[in-house]
C-alpha cells in the first residue's frame, strides 16, 4: 500500500478560557480537539461525523493551519506541516483547500465571481500566468457546472447551491491534493445536497483528490465516505469502512447517531429501535472523567467513570484483541446492537 | 432546481469562446456588474432627500469653486459711509459693521468653509479608517493599545482641545499668521480630535467582517494580511464610515466656524463664515442681517451633508430596502 497523504497523529487544540480584563489569568481549557489520529489515503474520502460541539469544525481549522495546534503531528507526504513556514506554507496551501459551511458568508458580496474563483491565482501567481487566468477561471465555473459567461455577476446573484459551487471551484483552482470539506452541504436544500455531493464525487474521481468530509450526520457522509470517523467532545470514538460503521457499529454514541438517520421506508422505520439520547453534550471545558459518553450512555457502568477506553480493535463484550477481525471503537462494552440498522 | 435553471440559462445563452460569450452578454454587461455600490446608487437616486441635497451640495461647491460668478462686488472693499446698512436692492444682503457687502462676503467665505470641511473629513475619516482596520483585524494587545491611545482625544472636550493645539501652534507668532497656515492648522485640530470616532466606527466594522468565512477561505488559500485587510475586510466595512463621513463634513464645517467665532481659527483677511458670525455678535440687535445671512447659509450647507449622509445610510443599509 502507498504512503498516506496524511497522517495525524494525537492532535490537540485546546482554547485558553481566560478571565478579567487586564489582567488575563487562565482559567481553563477548553478541549475542542483532544488526541485525533487517523491517516488518509490518496483519493480516499474520510468521513468525519458528530453532533455540534464535538470539535469536527476546529479539526478542519488546525488542518488548514487557520490555528495553531497545541500538540500533536500532523504529515502531509511525510513531511511535518505544522513546522511549515513561508514558501513551504505557501506550497502547502497549494496541496490543501477548503470547502466552508456557509456558502452566503464564504464568498465576499463584493467581489465579482470572476474574482473570487480568480483570487488563488492572484495570491499564487506562478500558478498561471496573468492572461491565462480569465479562461482558467471559466474552465473552473464549467467544471463544477456553472456557466462561464457569469464571472461578472455578484455572489448575491447566485442561489445557494450555485454558491458553493463557486466555493469548490475557488477550493479547487490550486489543484489541490486534499480538500477539507467542513459540512459542505448543511447549509442546503435537501434537493442541493445531492447535487452538491454528486460534483464532490465526480470531481474526486476526476482529479484523484482526497477528502476529508465533516459533516453531522451519518447519513450525509456514507454517500461518498470510503472511511467513516465518528466524533464525540474532541475525541474518535470509532473509526472503520463504510461498511463496518453503518452495518455493524459498536460504539453506543455511534449507534444512536444511526438510529437518528430518518429511513425513508415506513415499514423499515418500524421496525428498527430508536435510540434517543438524553441531555446536552457536556461542556468540552470540563469533560466527564473516563469515558466521555457515559452520561449519557445506556450502558455505562462504574468502570466507565473510573477508566478511559482508548480507540482499539474490540470484540464483542468489549475485550481488546488486536488481532481480531474489526474496526477500533472507544467503549469498554462495545458490542454490535443489531436493531439499530435493519 | 439549481441544475435546470443552470441549464435553461445555458440554452438561452450558449457560451461557446470567450469572445463569443462578452459579446454576446455586452448589451446586459452594465445590469450584471451593478453590485453592491451600484444597487445603493440606484436606490439614492430615486430619493428626494437625495436628490435635494445633492443639488445643495452641487450649487455651494460652483459658489465655492467660483465665487467671482455670483458676486461681482469685492468682499474686503470697505465703504465705512454704507456700514450696517439694511439689505437693500443694491446690497442684497445688506452692509457689515465696516460697510463691506455681506453677500460678496457670503458667497467668497464658502471657499474656506468647504476647503476646511473636505479636509479635515478626509484627515479624520482617513487616519481613523487606518487605525481601525488594523486595530479591529489585528486584534489582541495591537488593538488594545490603538484603543485606549484612541480613548485619550476621545475624552478632550473638544473646544478645549482645539484652544489648547491652536494656541499652542501660535503661542510664539505676532500678528497675523499666514492664511494656508491657518488653515492647514485648523484642518489638523479638527483631524486630530475627530479621528478617534471613526477609528471606533471602521474598527467595528472590521471585526465583524473579520470573521466571516470569506476571509477565512482567504487565509486557507494563503493571503497575507495586507491583501485581506484591503481586498476582504475594508471593502465590507467602509460603508459605515462614508456615512458618518457625510455627515462629519457638515459638522466640520460648524466646528470651523466655531473655531473662527473663538478667534482661534481663520481670521481676516480670509473671509469665512465662522468669522463673519463672530464680527456680527456686537451688533445682534442693530444689524440682525449681520448675523442672519451667514447663519442661513451655514446651517443650510451643514443640513445638506446631514441629509446626504441620512440618504446614504439608508442606501448602503440592507434591511431598508
Amino acid at each position: 500500500m502507498t504512503e498516506p497523504v496524511l497522517q495525524v497523529r494525537d492532535l490537540v487544540k485546546h482554547f485558553p478560557v481566560t478571565q478579567g480584563v487586564v489582567f488575563k489569568r487562565t482559567i481553563g481549557h477548553v478541549r475542542a480537539v483532544d488526541g485525533v489520529s487517523f491517516d488518509l489515503n490518496k483519493g480516499e474520502t474520510l468521513g468525519v461525523v458528530g453532533e455540534s460541539g464535538c470539535g469536527k469544525s476546529t479539526l478542519a481549522q488546525v488542518l488548514m493551519r487557520l490555528e495553531q495546534p497545541t500538540s500533536g503531528t500532523a504529515l502531509f507526504e511525510g513531511a511535518d506541516m505544522f513546522a511549515k513556514k513561508g514558501a513551504e506554507l505557501r506550497e502547502l496551501r497549494r496541496q490543501m483547500q477548503v470547502v466552508l459551511q456557509d456558502p452566503y458568508t464564504s464568498l465576499n458580496p463584493r467581489k465579482t465571481v470572476g474574482d473570487i474563483v480568480g483570487e488563488p491565482f492572484e495570491i499564487h501567481p506562478e500558478v498561471a500566468p496573468k492572461e491565462d487566468r480569465q479562461r482558467r477561471v471559466q474552465e473552473l465555473l464549467d467544471i463544477v457546472g456553472l456557466n462561464p459567461g457569469h464571472i461578472r455577476r455578484y455572489p448575491h446573484q447566485f442561489s445557494g447551491g450555485q454558491r458553493q459551487r463557486i466555493g469548490i471551484a475557488r477550493a479547487l483552482a490550486l489543484r489541490p491534493k486534499v480538500i477539507v470539506c467542513d459540512e459542505p452541504v448543511s447549509a442546503l436544500d435537501v434537493s442541493i445536497q445531492a447535487q452538491v455531493m454528486n460534483l464532490l464525487g465526480e470531481l474526486q474521481s476526476e482529479f484523484g483528490l482526497s477528502y476529508i468530509f465533516i459533516a453531522h450526520d451519518l447519513g450525509v457522509v456514507r454517500h461518498l465516505s470510503d472511511r467513516v470517523a465518528v466524533m464525540y467532545l474532541g475525541k474518535m470514538v470509532e473509526t472503520g469502512t463504510e461498511d463496518q460503521i453503518y452495518e455493524h457499529p459498536q460504539h453506543p454514541y455511534t449507534q444512536a447517531l444511526l438510529s437518528s438517520v430518518p429511513v425513508p421506508d415506513p415499514e423499515l422505520r418500524d421496525r428498527r429501535e430508536t435510540i434517543r439520547l438524553s441531555g446536552d453534550v457536556p461542556s468540552p471545558a470540563n469533560p466527564p472523567s473516563g469515558c466521555r459518553f457515559r452520561t449519557r450512555c445506556w450502558r455505562a457502568q462504574d468502570l466507565c467513570a473510573e477508566q478511559q477506553p482508548e480507540l482499539e480493535v474490540r470484540l464483542d463484550g468489549g475485550r481488546i484483541d488486536p488481532d481480531a477481525e474489526g474496526h477500533p471503537s472507544a467503549c469498554h462494552f462495545a458490542e454490535q446492537h443489531p436493531h439499530v440498522v435493519k | 432546481m439549481t441544475d435546470s435553471g443552470e441549464a435553461r440559462q445555458s440554452v438561452l445563452e450558449p457560451s461557446a469562446t470567450t469572445e463569443e460569450s462578452e459579446a454576446g452578454t455586452a448589451p446586459r454587461k452594465t445590469e450584471k456588474q451593478r453590485g453592491l455600490w451600484g444597487e445603493a446608487w440606484r436606490d439614492l437616486r430615486r430619493r428626494p432627500l437625495f436628490i435635494a441635497s445633492a443639488i445643495l451640495i452641487a450649487i455651494l461647491l460652483v459658489i465655492a469653486a467660483f465665487p467671482g460668478l455670483f458676486a461681482s462686488a469685492d468682499p474686503n472693499t470697505q465703504l465705512l459711509s454704507k456700514a450696517r446698512q439694511d439689505p437693500s436692492g443694491e446690497a442684497w444682503f445688506g452692509y457689515d459693521h465696516l460697510g463691506r457687502d455681506i453677500y460678496a462676503r457670503v458667497i467668497h467665505g464658502a471657499r474656506a468653509s468647504i476647503i476646511v470641511g473636505v479636509f479635515s473629513t478626509l484627515l479624520a475619516v482617513l487616519l481613523g479608517s487606518l487605525i481601525g482596520l488594523v486595530g479591529g483585524y489585528f486584534g489582541g494587545k495591537t488593538d488594545s493599545s490603538l484603543s485606549r491611545f484612541a480613548e485619550i482625544f476621545l475624552g478632550l472636550p473638544f473646544v478645549l482641545g482645539a484652544i489648547v493645539i491652536l494656541s499652542t501652534f501660535n503661542a510664539g507668532i505676532e500678528g497675523n499668521p499666514g492664511t494656508v497656515r491657518v488653515m492647514t492648522q485648523v484642518v489638523v485640530t479638527i483631524g486630530i480630535l475627530a479621528w478617534p470616532i471613526s477609528m471606533r466606527i471602521m474598527r467595528s466594522a472590521a471585526i465583524t467582517s473579520k470573521q466571516q468565512d470569506y476571509v477565512k477561505a482567504a487565509k486557507a488559500l494563503g493571503a497575507s494580511h495586507g491583501r485581506i485587510i484591503f481586498r476582504h475586510i475594508l471593502p465590507n466595512s467602509v460603508a459605515p464610515v462614508m456615512v458618518y463621513a457625510t455627515i462629519a463634513l457638515g459638522q466640520f464645517i460648524g466646528l470651523e466656524a466655531t473655531l473662527s467665532y473663538l478667534g482661534l481659527g481663520l481670521r481676516a483677511p480670509v473671509v469665512s463664515w465662522g468669522i463673519m458670525i463672530s464680527d456680527s455678535q456686537n451688533y445682534l440687535f442693530s444689524a440682525p442681517h449681520m448675523l442672519l445671512f451667514p447663519a442661513m447659509f451655514l446651517v443650510i450647507t451643514v443640513l445638506a451633508f446631514v441629509m446626504l449622509g441620512d440618504a446614504v445610510r439608508d442606501a448602503l443599509d440592507p434591511k431598508q430596502s
